[in-house]
């Protein structure tokens, strides 16, 4: 199962963060540090799946964002892995062109988006069509 | 109050949104904790009133600060009060909050027990999505068991999207409330066959999860889960029942033999993944991997699968991903040790074109072979077809072949005399008979030289004593050779005695060294200039020449065919001039066979010298290795190797910085960018190496122009310009709309609906083929149109009338058309025949003739557009003979095809759109240059609607699917801008028609 998604650039500032359990929030601000820090450390030929104390770390890097997903031992990496290039390919879509900008000015949209892909830890969604139709009868309300 | 109202709205322009908070934060990096603060005053002040914009606005920022950090549990209250809005937009804002910052401490959380039940109800879905999803990040105990029976009810919801969620949410109620796993169970368990895919992975993955703490509990499931198993296409959800079942069997055994075969079955199509993922880098570990399976493995089949895979995988695209030929020599050799294969014929294939194909891998490749035959007692017992033995036919020709490079050809030689080869399969004793005369000869010479004459008529001896063996061979053709090579050796050894000098003529029996020559090789030599193919060398017969059909002419015939004798003769010094154009030429041909005493010095010393591979020696690799090769050491040395090389490389690109010289980098187009550092250990250059030298450049390998299939190479899939229109095309529709039912088998005749078809073009495809006719190009086209027809009377079926037209000038026939099934669309065949059968087209083609025929396909949702790939498969006749041929194409279903043309009055279509049952979307497209008339037939003809009603430019327009959907729209054109509102009872099918419209519209 998923414990967290995190979005965080290359400064460690964190853009977006979902706990699928709950965490304080001063643990939130150290383990998201820590989880950063691991995942700069590492060079683009090393793979991307990390121990990280009790958990397995699943991460891929987009421009200065990192994605990053924890989960326990017996979730499948590889399915986390495609789970997050299925987001950025739906937020791409959502936002044409994607920027970090996107996300920190539309937060709550992202997390929409995310609320329809992973749900209580489980990926729910997958189908991009249908990851957006709440978005989009969202955005036709706020029109008129 | 009044006032209030007003005041707060006129604030509100004031405030900020989360998009100015952000853009402030990043205003302020110096003082960003101060800037925060003031914000959270606003924020503050923004809480305490009572509009709920205001409200929602400041949680939103709220949510934004909590994700950097901020405690913002101190406006619980006001989330939930945001929560509780009755409009959506603010409501979805409050429970995202709530997910973010609510936990089982959080003490107002039970005074949502009621507003999240109200909206876990609500008969708006996203109110009930977003409910749920909130409800997984902060269900408490209390909460669990307030709300369990609701979220239980909802797992039978009748949307999917609120089932699969409910499902899911259900694992947190049983953690936090254990007592309703037992009543909630039975209907997840139903769940496991929802109709959706999506629930069922759903359900899928809530009982992994519980199953991980207790098994046992679960074994009941199994024979639901095994179904699963080999019925779902999702391999997410098969992994996981794979791993459930895992699980499962150490408490029930006989569930181990029930997963066989399905297993297998997927490890067969992992297995083919391994083609596309293996690189220079991985290779041999991928390998190893499946060395140690083919260990471990039971059963032959799988046993055999897994080495013709490791020979698959090595061996493809000329050994591209091999970088040390000693290690694939190594994999071999080790792979004969299987017991029961009945590949010994793939891995002798191997051995042979391994040796011949890499020159410098052969010394090497002998010393092992050499090996083989010596330890041939091990491999000999599997005498049957195929099997293991095969290999021993491999190393008899390679020993004997490159003799020149064994070590002990004494003891090999002796090796292929003993008495046990007689037991081999009779082919194999032909080869080594063959092959052990190439080895004497190539001994008798060594001793010669050496001039030890003694040894030399000892070897004659040994040759003269077992050959007889042999003689008395049942199998003709091992008789035969070795009564022929037995009365050589004799007619030697009467030589030798005499003293005579022999292995000179003896190895000129075996002289030429064998070079491979790639398929492509004759076609890259080119034509030299002013040599003109087509020309007649010698005039051709004229007709006139059938003397005893015109008896007349015979003087005058005799008369030129006298001339012509004379015509060669005539001119001396033209001979001579074209002997030394033909001399230049064969000089050229590396085809041509010189008449030089020694072919192959020569050959040697041409342009080709560079690319004759020179091994690079190391010593730290075991040359002769006792007793059974390891391939496993390779996989070491290899990875010192390749530390080494690259420690010299990064020594080089520092010098080369230092000098400040860019050296090219090696261009070789094979190579992915991270397998370039990776240099073979051998330098191997099969492809070079097996063309003529004065070859083409080989750029345009790939795009021959003489590919049949070149001119396929068409996008498909872009939206077709006017010009591209086929005539044709345009006469079958006028035919077709003027008698529509002339072609209706599917439509039942007692049916009183209105039988109404349109026909319409989708797509053309237009296919040349290209043929090469000795020297002369004659070329071919195959042209295929179709259209999609719905079928009122069968809600499920469309057909496909596909029109094939014969372009070239050969006869087609026995064509076949078949279509890759979808999950959702299929080729209806007739009953008994696989998915893999085509269907026969029922005529053949004469050249320029086209014909129609109709193929039904039925699809399960009509709701998307469908694309399916096809083959047709056909056989060419002409003059040379018949060849079969293949076209490939796509059939585009496209939404509006599965519409058919209803007419509707207006009072009735009003009715369906006061019924509220249908679910509204539009479009809009600009730059409409057409008239609205002309724009409405276009809606009419391409998208199968009716005009309902027209008002200036305004109409209302309806048509029907074949599964019964209503789909209304309403048209209007306001200068150059259309838009388009479409009702219909699905919205998918609504959205992707409209998409489908857009794309007509903007074109217009």
């Amino acid at each position: 199962m998923i414990k967290f998604f995190l979005m965080v650039n290359k400064q460690g500032q964190t853009r977006l963060s979902r706990y699928y359990e709950h965490v304080e929030i001063h643990k939130r601000t150290m383990l998201e540090a820590e989880v950063i820090k691991n995942c700069l450390s590492r060079s683009k030929e090393q793979c991307s799946f990390i121990e990280y104390k009790g958990f397995k770390l699943v991460y891929r890097q987009y421009a200065a964002l990192f994605i990053v997903v924890g989960i326990n031992e017996t979730e499948n990496e590889m399915a986390v892995y495609e789970l997050i290039h299925n987001f950025v390919e739906v937020l791409d879509r959502y936002f044409s062109r994607v920027s970090e900008l996107d996300i920190m000015f539309n937060l709550d949209r992202v997390h929409i988006i995310l609320d329809e892909m992973v749900l209580n830890g489980c990926i729910v969604e997958t189908n991009k069509n249908r990851i957006l139709a709440p978005l989009f009868v969202l955005d036709k309300m706020a029109e008129s | 109050m009044a006032l209030k109202m007003v005041k707060g709205s006129i604030d509100r322009m004031f405030d900020k949104n989360l998009q100015d908070l952000v853009r402030g934060i990043r205003n302020h990096k110096e003082d960003e904790a101060k800037y925060i603060s003031h914000c959270i005053d606003e924020i503050k002040q923004e809480l305490k009133q009572d509009n709920i914009a205001v409200k929602a606005n400041a949680v939103c920022k709220l949510t934004y600060l909590q994700m950097l950090g901020y405690d913002i549990s101190w406006a619980a209250f006001n989330i939930i009060e945001v929560m509780s809005a009755s409009k959506f937009t603010f409501k979805r804002i409050g429970y995202l909050a709530a997910s973010q910052c609510f936990h089982e401490g959080t003490d107002v959380i039970m005074l949502t027990t009621n507003q999240i039940r109200k909206d876990l109800s609500s008969p708006n879905q996203y109110d009930t999505g977003v409910a749920l999803t909130g409800l997984s990040c902060f269900v408490t105990p209390d909460l669990a068991r307030d709300l369990a029976n609701d979220i239980m009810t909802l797992m039978s919801h009748t949307k999917p999207y609120i089932r699969k969620k409910a499902v899911l949410i259900m694992y947190k109620v049983f953690l936090k409330y254990p007592e309703s796993l037992r009543p909630a169970f039975p209907r997840l368990k139903e769940k496991l066959e929802d109709p959706d895919p999506g629930v069922q992975s759903a359900a899928v993955n809530v009982i992994c999860e519980l199953a991980r703490r207790n098994p046992k509990n679960y074994l009941s499931l199994a024979p639901l889960f095994f179904k699963l198993m080999t019925s779902s296409t999702n391999n997410w959800v098969l992994i996981k029942i794979i791993k459930l079942f895992g699980a499962l069997t150490p408490l029930e055994p006989r569930l181990g033999k029930k997963l066989i075969e399905p297993l297998t079955n997927l490890i067969h199509r992992a297995l083919d993944l391994l083609y596309g993922m293996v690189s220079k880098k991985n290779l041999m570990e991928i390998v190893k991997k499946l060395m140690i399976h083919v260990d471990k493995a039971e059963g032959t089949t799988y046993r055999d699968e897994l080495l013709t895979k490791i020979i698959d995988i090595c061996s493809q695209s000329n050994y591209q991903y091999i970088t040390n030929f000693e290690w694939y020599i190594s994999i071999l050799v080790e792979l004969t040790r299987l017991e029961g294969t009945r590949h010994g014929h793939l891995i002798a294939a191997q051995m042979l074109d391994v040796a011949i194909r890499v020159k410098a891998i052969r010394k090497f490749a002998v010393s092992q072979m050499a090996m083989l035959l010596d330890n041939a007692h091990l491999i000999a017992s599997n005498t049957q077809r195929n099997g293991i033995c095969e290999v021993l036919y491999a190393a008899a020709w390679i020993c004997g072949e490159f003799s020149e490079h064994l070590e002990e050809s004494n003891q090999t030689l002796e090796a292929m005399l003993r008495p046990k080869v007689t037991t081999l399969p009779g082919h194999i004793q032909a080869v080594y008979v063959q092959n052990m005369v190439k080895l004497y000869a190539s001994i008798l010479q060594q001793k010669e030289q050496a001039g030890e004459k003694e040894a030399a008529q000892e070897i004659t001896q040994l040759m003269v004593d077992r050959l007889p063996q042999f003689v008395q061979s049942a199998d003709l053709e091992v008789q035969e050779r070795a009564s022929c090579i037995l009365q050589l050796i004799k007619y030697i050894q009467k030589l030798q005695i005499k003293e005579v000098p022999v292995a000179e003529e003896v190895i000129a029996l075996f002289a030429g060294e064998l070079n491979p020559v790639a398929p492509k090789a004759q076609k890259k030599v080119p034509v030299p200039e002013g040599l003109d193919l087509d020309a007649w060398i010698n005039e051709p017969p004229s007709d006139s020449e059938s003397e005893d059909e015109k008896p007349k002419t015979i003087f005058h015939d005799e008369e030129q065919r006298h001339s012509r004798h004379r015509q060669p003769e005539i001119d001396e010094e033209e001979l001579a001039r074209r002997r030394e154009v033909r001399k230049q030429e064969q000089a050229n041909n590396p085809f041509y066979i010189k008449s030089s005493p020694s072919p192959q010095k020569q050959y040697q010393d041409t342009p080709g010298v560079e690319h004759i591979p020179v091994v690079q020696i190391d010593l730290s690799v075991p040359l002769k290795v006792p007793g059974m090769p390891m391939s496993d050491q390779y996989v070491k040395l290899e990875e010192e190797r390749r530390h080494k090389q690259k420690l010299e490389k990064d020594k080089k690109k520092k010098k080369q910085k230092k000098e400040k010289k860019g050296k090219h980098r090696r261009h070789n187009s094979l190579h992915t960018e991270s397998d370039e550092d990776i240099a073979p250990a051998q330098h191997v250059d099969i492809i070079t190496e097996e063309m003529p030298e004065n070859a083409l450049p080989s750029d345009e390998d790939d795009k021959d122009p003489n590919d049949p299939y070149k001119a396929l190479d068409i996008d498909l899939d872009k939206p077709l310009a006017d010009s591209e229109k086929l005539p044709v095309q345009r006469h079958r529709n006028a035919e077709n709309l003027k008698s529509p039912d002339t072609e209706a088998p599917l439509v039942g005749k007692k049916s009183k609906k209105p039988k109404k078809k349109e026909k319409k073009r989708k797509e053309k495809e237009q296919e040349k083929e290209k043929k090469k006719e000795k020297e002369k190009r004659v070329t071919e086209e195959g042209k295929k149109t179709y259209d999609i027809q719905g079928n009122l009377q069968n809600d499920s079926q469309v057909t496909v009338s596909v029109i094939f037209e014969n372009k070239s000038t050969s006869f087609l026939k026995s064509m076949e058309l078949n279509v890759l099934d979808s999950l959702n669309a299929k080729m209806l065949r007739p009953e008994g025949s696989s998915v893999h059968d085509g269907i026969p087209v029922p005529f053949q083609l004469p050249p320029g003739i086209s014909n129609e025929a109709q193929f039904v396909f039925t699809l399960q949702s009509i709701v998307m557009a469908q694309k399916l790939k096809g083959t047709l498969s056909f056989i060419v006749k002409n003059d040379e003979g018949s060849t079969h041929e293949k076209l490939d194409f796509k059939v585009h279903f496209s939404c509006a095809s599965y519409l058919i043309t209803t007419p509707c009055y207006s009072d009735a279509f009003a009715k369906l759109l006061e019924s509220g049952d249908l679910h509204m979307s539009s479009i809009k497209v600009d730059g409409i240059s057409i008239s609205f008339q002309h724009l409405l037939a276009k809606i009419c003809f391409y998208h199968h609607f009716s005009v309902v009603e027209r008002v200036d430019s305004c109409a209302s327009m309806y048509s029907r699917s074949i599964q019964g959907h209503h789909v209304c729209l309403l048209v209007k054109k306001v200068s150059n801008s259309v838009s388009v509102d479409g009702k219909c009872n699905d919205s998918t099918l609504l959205s992707n028609l409209l998409d489908e419209m857009k794309e007509t519209l903007s074109k217009c």
